[in-house]
């Protein structure tokens, strides 16, 4: 950072750091959840300061832009809400034993390790930087997913691990092949490596090296994203791992491995001479939301459901930001917000209902709006707005996309439009079930906190209902940035 | 001179493709772990080569590194492992050796076919080299699928790791290679950490991953 060690940029990846080992100190499990809120509450101050900074000039490690500052202030707020969302999750667990305090000091500790590297991801200016940022957040994700130790749990972290690493070993060669292609441009050394500058001299670079470097960053972050071929461990990362995680990882960490996807993408539409990498992000946007579409309608776990539904959104977000043009891209982004906020709403109250119920399978839960009304008719809200419907904010962002798809790529509306049909179809069936009838299960009242739930499921129709003209001109100047 | 550094390098990288074809018909865990610290070894010989032609100091960090950490450290720990665990049986394949090696050598046509036509401009000494680590790399992934058990898992992985090394030493003047390679070894620690901690077997009754799709999927 240019001379300024207390710039917004800084704090924004300092607090988590600084965090992460105070709570790994810790024993009290009262004082390291409080703490993991505060240390979130000031990350999101830092985060939103960066909006009315200056930002500094971009330096050789990392980078302050519009693009990076919506994904930093949406991952800073989703990882607040979350945290207070998990102090009353952790509470319940530990007194049904299911954690033990010696735990709970690791998951605090790696809960800040993972805002530190998703942040870094986020702030890195240089790809080298971003490889090991996205490194670090898949290792702590993987040890917080197998957190339980039952078969399943370890299972889950094992696939996840494999297939994580096997994702990000194939975004290095990526890497490797972008600075080869720089280097005869820009010379050897870290400058070769840094962002701003390859985006200056992406055009003179060799376009047969940058394809290929392309499709192995492709198949290596979009792993990460889960896009269909290579998803095969979100859902048991999803349905294993503690539900803050789940939250966590739906809505912020495959949006990090998706801004690596779209960073790359700005490189190659920099040079005219390379492949279109809209074409590639559209098909393996598309064949993830038709076969997730149809993998709703076979779940029996409630986590595993909307880790699906996860996928078939993320694979929404990629069609958008493949297809490309200002329109869609400003529906790509008010659709990645849209969706993070509603699908950490979601695992909240799946979150506290697994608890209540002391089950996941979506068969042996039923009538929760009468068993317990504030979260039954949270989850309705929560699956009405990711089924799309209006008035709620993502039934505008998909529309968008669907309006502009229409009048660029009428063919290619087809798929879209049914895909987003058959899920509509599986998401509203099994609400139906979970919510509505004759209750099954423990009717206790919950011990949840609503708060966060409500604040995303809030904004959400705030966002569908009416849209803020600064934050549509910020949004559109982004999307500008996207091509 | 430049004939030779050029010759060395070549040689060198082409034995770790050798080596990684060695750890695709390997039917014993020993065995296994045996060919991948030679292949651990090969892959510090031609990083620390490549230091000296390209006189760039920090990559015999990254060669020290290949040596002590993924030659000499991991081996032992995994044989260890097996020790403890009770496995050092022979290894299942998924498809027989013939149509593995049959594939590993297509694989490695298709690399060096997309390598050396995309890194025309590239310096010789470099093209050679990431056509090599393709390979390597592709080859660490054919391993992975090709073997349902646990630890030979994660020696292809640890494979496919070196071939990616080989690519970032091989490609002249790249920053972050020490960083990257630490970051790897952390990685790799941790799997193999994870493999005791976890203590595979205890939870699964064996370290034969086709045991563990018993519990894939939904859960009736």
């Amino acid at each position: 950072m240019s001379g300024l060690p207390l710039h917004p940029a800084t704090l924004v990846l300092l607090i988590p750091l600084a965090t992460a080992s105070l709570l790994a100190l810790l024993p009290s499990y009262r004082l390291t959840a409080r703490l993991n809120t505060l240390a979130a509450l000031a990350t999101l101050a830092a985060a939103v300061s960066l909006l009315v900074d200056d930002p500094p000039a971009p330096g050789h490690y990392l980078l302050v832009d519009e693009l990076n500052i919506v994904f930093i202030v949406l991952s800073t707020f989703v990882g607040f809400t979350t945290s207070v969302f998990s102090a009353s999750y952790i509470a319940h667990e530990l007194a049904i034993e299911r954690l033990t305090p010696k735990y709970l000091r690791f998951y605090h500790a790696m809960y800040q390790m993972l805002m530190f590297a998703m942040n870094l991801a986020l702030l890195a200016d240089n790809i080298g930087l971003m490889w090991v940022a996205i490194e670090i957040a898949t290792l702590t994700t993987v040890l917080m997913v197998g957190i339980y130790r039952t078969h399943e749990a370890l299972e889950a972290a094992w696939k996840y691990f494999i297939l994580g690493s096997v994702g990000i070993a194939l975004a290095l060669f990526g890497t490797i092949l972008v600075y080869m292609a720089a280097r005869p441009v820009i010379g050897e050394g870290l400058d070769a490596m840094v962002w701003t500058v390859l985006l200056g001299h992406a055009a003179a670079f060799d376009p047969a090296l940058l394809d290929v470097a392309f499709v192995f960053l492709l198949l290596g972050y979009g792993t990460k994203v889960g896009l269909a071929p290579v998803h095969a461990w979100l859902p048991d990362a999803h349905a294993e791992g503690p539900t803050p995680i789940s939250a966590v990882l739906s809505g912020l960490l495959l949006n990090v491995a998706l801004y690596a996807v779209l960073r790359f993408k700005l490189l190659l539409s920099g040079n005219p001479e390379a492949l279109a990498p809209g074409p590639l992000m559209v098909t393996m946007g598309l064949v993830s939301l038709v076969f997730a579409a149809f993998m709703l309608y076979r779940r029996r776990d409630i986590k595993r459901m909307f880790a699906y539904s996860s996928i078939e959104h993320m694979g929404i977000i990629t069609f958008a930001f493949g297809l490309g043009g200002p329109l869609a891209n400003f529906a790509g982004l008010l659709h990645m917000v849209m969706h993070s906020l509603t699908k950490s709403a979601i695992f909240f109250a799946v979150g506290h209902i697994a608890q209540i119920k002391g089950t996941q399978k979506i068969a042996d839960i039923r009538g929760l709006t009468e068993t317990n009304p504030w979260l039954g008719w949270g989850l309705v809200v929560g699956v009405v707005a990711i089924s799309g419907l209006p008035p709620l904010g993502i039934f505008m962002s998909e529309f968008l996309i669907v309006s502009s798809n229409f009048a660029r790529e009428p063919l290619l509306a087809i798929p879209l439009v049914s895909g987003l049909l058959i899920a509509f179809g599986a998401l509203l069936l099994r609400l139906n079930g979970l919510a509505f009838g004759e209750p099954t299960g423990s009717t206790a009242p919950a011990e949840a906190s609503y708060v966060p739930m409500f604040a995303h499921l809030a904004l959400v129709l705030a966002g569908g209902l009416y849209l803020p003209p600064p934050l549509v001109l910020w949004f559109q100047h982004v999307a500008g940035m996207l091509h | 001179m430049h004939g030779l550094a050029f010759d060395i390098a070549h040689l060198l990288a082409g034995g770790l493709v050798l080596v990684s074809f060695m750890l695709l018909y390997q039917d014993r865990l020993y065995a296994l772990l045996n060919i991948f610290a030679l292949h651990a070894l090969v892959l510090a010989l031609s990083v620390a080569w490549q230091a000296f032609v390209q006189d760039a100091p920090h990559l015999y960090v990254t060669a020290a590194i290949a040596l002590v950490f993924k030659a000499i450290v991991i081996p032992v720990v995994l044989h260890r492992i097996i020790q403890r665990l009770g496995i050092h049986r022979e290894i299942e394949n998924v498809v027989g050796i013939g149509l593995t090696m049959l594939a590993g050598v297509g694989l490695v046509a298709l690399s060096l076919a997309v390598m050396l036509r995309v890194t025309a401009e590239a310096a010789p000494l470099a093209r050679e080299d990431m056509a090599f680590a393709l390979s390597v790399v592709l080859l660490g992934l054919l391993i992975m699928v090709t073997r349902r058990n646990a630890v030979s898992q994660v020696v292809g992985f640890m494979s496919l790791e070196n071939g990616l090394v080989l690519a970032a030493a091989g490609a002249k003047g790249m920053p972050l290679v020490v960083e990257i390679s630490v970051a790897f070894s952390i990685l790799i620690a941790f799997i193999v950490i994870g493999i005791f901690l976890f203590r595979i077997r205890e939870r699964f009754d064996t370290v034969d991953v086709q045991a563990l799709d018993r519990y894939r999927g939904e859960r009736q």
